[in-house]
């Protein structure tokens, strides 16, 4: 351990260290080039996962930092997108106002459920958030505001004079916030709000008693969390063109903790490795046979052996497989494996300079 | 009028309390929700419709053989996955039956497609008998009955025989239990295997309701959980009677308030019996551990 890492004040800095602000700049430019290089198509890919990523930083202060279970962020996500979507067509706002409407009416509904999670430990909340998931779903899916389940269309958006229309533009409005979001949970996380949050992981009797507030920490937690997931939802909206309620089902509130349980539970990197993978899964399993070599070896075996037209379900049983082994084998996730490969690597680079010279006197 | 909604709520409601019973069981062993039961269960059901309809099996053997494999489906649940888990915390443990769920969903859709099945079960939904003002379907009698035999079995099988005993040492203390010579390891397999048995009897009752697709139990699953949070998770007795409670409220609910929101009473009832008493109706105090 550098004496960087045990020094706070270092450590709360918005950018420690010029290694940290070359990496940043070095990302930046590679998210900005990244449009222009890769084929058109494949900037909605982007987008999605761009998306998806989101939602894993508020599920990695979720469940990774306080250590609170959501299996209903599904519904956070379709509170923030019918917000920011009605906000338009039924008030006329601009999507400038729409946004921060979604992240405002989510986190609110996030503090609501936090609210009995005060008293409740893991399994009760969990159930708790099963059912605010399918529940939101079923009231979107009856109201006739909400389009039923046909849905609503998306109207038209713009940023004061630019429109929002086509795929770039909406990759540097989606790949932006999401750099921005990024930032602030990683700060977050070493903030004395973040220490709080990990300490009521590692117990809230303990967290207590250093005077940790734990009810308004825990509920910060699922407010803030609400938060990301609802502006992931609106930005969805603006860039599916199209929302309804299947599309928040309760299997993609599964998803969401797949991803941060995947990439490694308690590191935003982590959550941004695992939420990358889950979001190429989700969209890709829509074209499993599309995939090269493996896509029509798996629709050989699916015609043989299983029905043609269940193909996509291919990417649940990856989904579960993933998460199962890795709290099997890897509790840490990605995140986990990563450590290990630099620990690797050090450690082989300790002994090629040793070895060198032990080679030498022998 | 009113007779005849509580008749229907507690057919419903019988379908909940044997989904609230198969989770409390293995809630009380391990201190984990199971959030594979429902998709357990689906899956059984699955194996009992494909012998019956694709190999042309008798409904009783067919449901004989999806009684050994919901069995053996839990044992192994237990034994391959959840035991291995290694930091078991509650977290980690929720999240492997949350993994194994998504994996038999998605295992269910691709062989069997998204397609609406009809499952063939022996008594029928539209012919109804009469008691006096109130009509009810012969598969709602059976409902009501089989749920209520399988119960009482399972009730005494905890009371009166050795092993049933040994289930509940087990559950009370499990150190206790294994200084005391009771097998933990094989009981707590044993108890996942019996709840898979009757979340699998939950499916088949609730199969000829609907069709039987990979979502069959996800809307019986909510509804026992609610059902169990409301009776109380710590107490079998406590979670069958808020499942039959849920069924009836939920029923009242879909008669004289909105038919459409009726599904989400259960998530209310969880929300306000967690605010107010989230040991539930029934339940205790548990002490609080540091």
């Amino acid at each position: 351990m550098t004496s960087r890492e045990l020094d706070h004040y270092a450590d709360v800095q918005l950018l420690p260290g010029k290694a940290a602000v070359v990496k940043l700049v070095v990302l930046l430019a590679v998210l900005a080039v990244l449009p222009f290089v890769v084929p058109g198509y494949r900037i909605f890919t982007l987008n999605y996962m761009a998306i998806f990523v989101i939602v894993g930083l508020g599920m990695s202060i979720l469940v990774g930092d306080t250590g609170q279970v959501s299996l209903g962020h599904a519904g956070f996500m379709a509170i923030g997108a019918y917000t920011s979507v009605l906000a338009m067509t039924e008030l006329g706002a601009p999507f400038l106002i729409a946004l921060p409407a979604a992240a405002l009416v989510s986190a609110f509904f996030g503090f609501l459920l936090g609210l009995p999670a005060l008293r409740l430990d893991g399994p009760y909340l969990a159930i708790a958030t099963l059912g605010f998931g399918l529940a939101v779903t079923l009231i979107i899916g009856h109201g006739s505001l909400f389009g039923g389940h046909m849905g609503l269309v998306v109207p038209e958006a713009s940023l004061g004079p630019l429109p929002l229309s086509g795929d770039i533009s909406h990759y540097f409005l989606i790949v932006g916030i999401t750099v921005v979001l990024a930032v602030a949970a990683r700060n977050l996380g070493v903030t004395r709000v973040g220490r709080a949050f990990r300490a009521i992981r590692d117990s809230p009797i303990a967290a207590e008693t250093m005077g940790v507030d734990v009810a308004y920490y825990k509920t910060l937690s699922f407010t803030v969390s609400a938060a990301f997931a609802g502006i992931a939802g609106s930005l969805l909206s603006l860039m599916n063109g199209f929302i309804s309620p299947g599309v928040f089902s309760f299997t993609l509130s599964l998803m969401f903790l797949a991803m941060v349980v995947f990439g490694g539970l308690g590191s935003i990197t982590g959550a941004v490795l695992g939420s990358l993978v889950m979001g190429y899964v989700n969209l890709r399993m829509d074209a499993v046979q599309e995939i090269p070599v493996l896509g029509p070896a798996l629709q050989n075996f699916s015609d043989a052996f299983m029905s043609p037209s269940g193909l996509p379900n291919v990417g649940w049983v990856l989904t579960g497989l993933m998460i199962m082994l890795t709290i099997m084998f890897e509790p840490r996730g990605l995140y986990g494996v990563w450590l290990r490969v630099e620990d690797a690597l050090r450690w082989l680079r300790r002994r090629s300079a040793s070895g060198g010279t032990a080679t030498g006197a022998g | 009028m009113l007779l005849q909604i509580v008749a229907s709520g507690l057919s419903s409601g019988s379908i909940y309390a044997l989904v609230a019973l198969a989770l409390v069981i293995t809630y009380k062993t391990t201190e984990v929700p199971n959030f594979a039961q429902g998709e357990m269960a689906m899956f059984s059901a699955f194996v009992a419709y494909v012998l019956i309809v694709d190999y042309n099996v008798g409904f009783v053997v067919a449901f004989g053989a999806a009684i050994v494999f919901a069995f053996l489906l839990g044992v192994g649940f237990e034994g391959l996955f959840l035991r291995r888990t290694k930091n078991p915390t509650h977290l980690n443990l929720i999240i492997m039956t949350l993994g194994f769920q998504l994996a038999l969903f998605g295992l269910a859709g691709w062989r069997w497609g998204a397609d609406q099945r009809q499952f063939p079960f022996p008594v029928s939904a539209s012919e109804v008998v009469r008691f006096g003002d109130i009509t009810v379907s012969t598969l709602s009698l059976a409902t009501i009955s089989i749920a209520l035999v399988l119960m009482a079995a399972v009730f005494a099988f905890f009371r009166f025989t050795k092993l049933g005993v040994a289930m509940q040492a087990t559950q009370q203390d499990p150190m206790a239990a294994r200084i005391n010579g009771v097998p933990v390891r094989a009981v707590v397999a044993l108890t996942f295997g019996i709840s898979s048995v009757i979340g699998l009897v939950a499916a088949l009752l609730t199969a000829p309701l609907i069709t039987l697709d990979p979502t069959l139990m996800w809307d019986p699953l909510l509804k026992g959980f609610a059902g169990a949070v409301l009776g109380g998770m710590n107490t079998p007795v406590g979670a069958v009677l808020g499942g039959y409670l849920l069924g009836v409220v939920e029923n009242l609910f879909g008669a004289y308030v909105s038919v459409e929101f009726k599904s989400a009473v259960a998530f209310l009832i969880i929300v306000i019996v967690l605010w107010f008493r989230p040991v539930g109706l029934f339940g205790r105090q548990p002490p609080r551990k540091v």
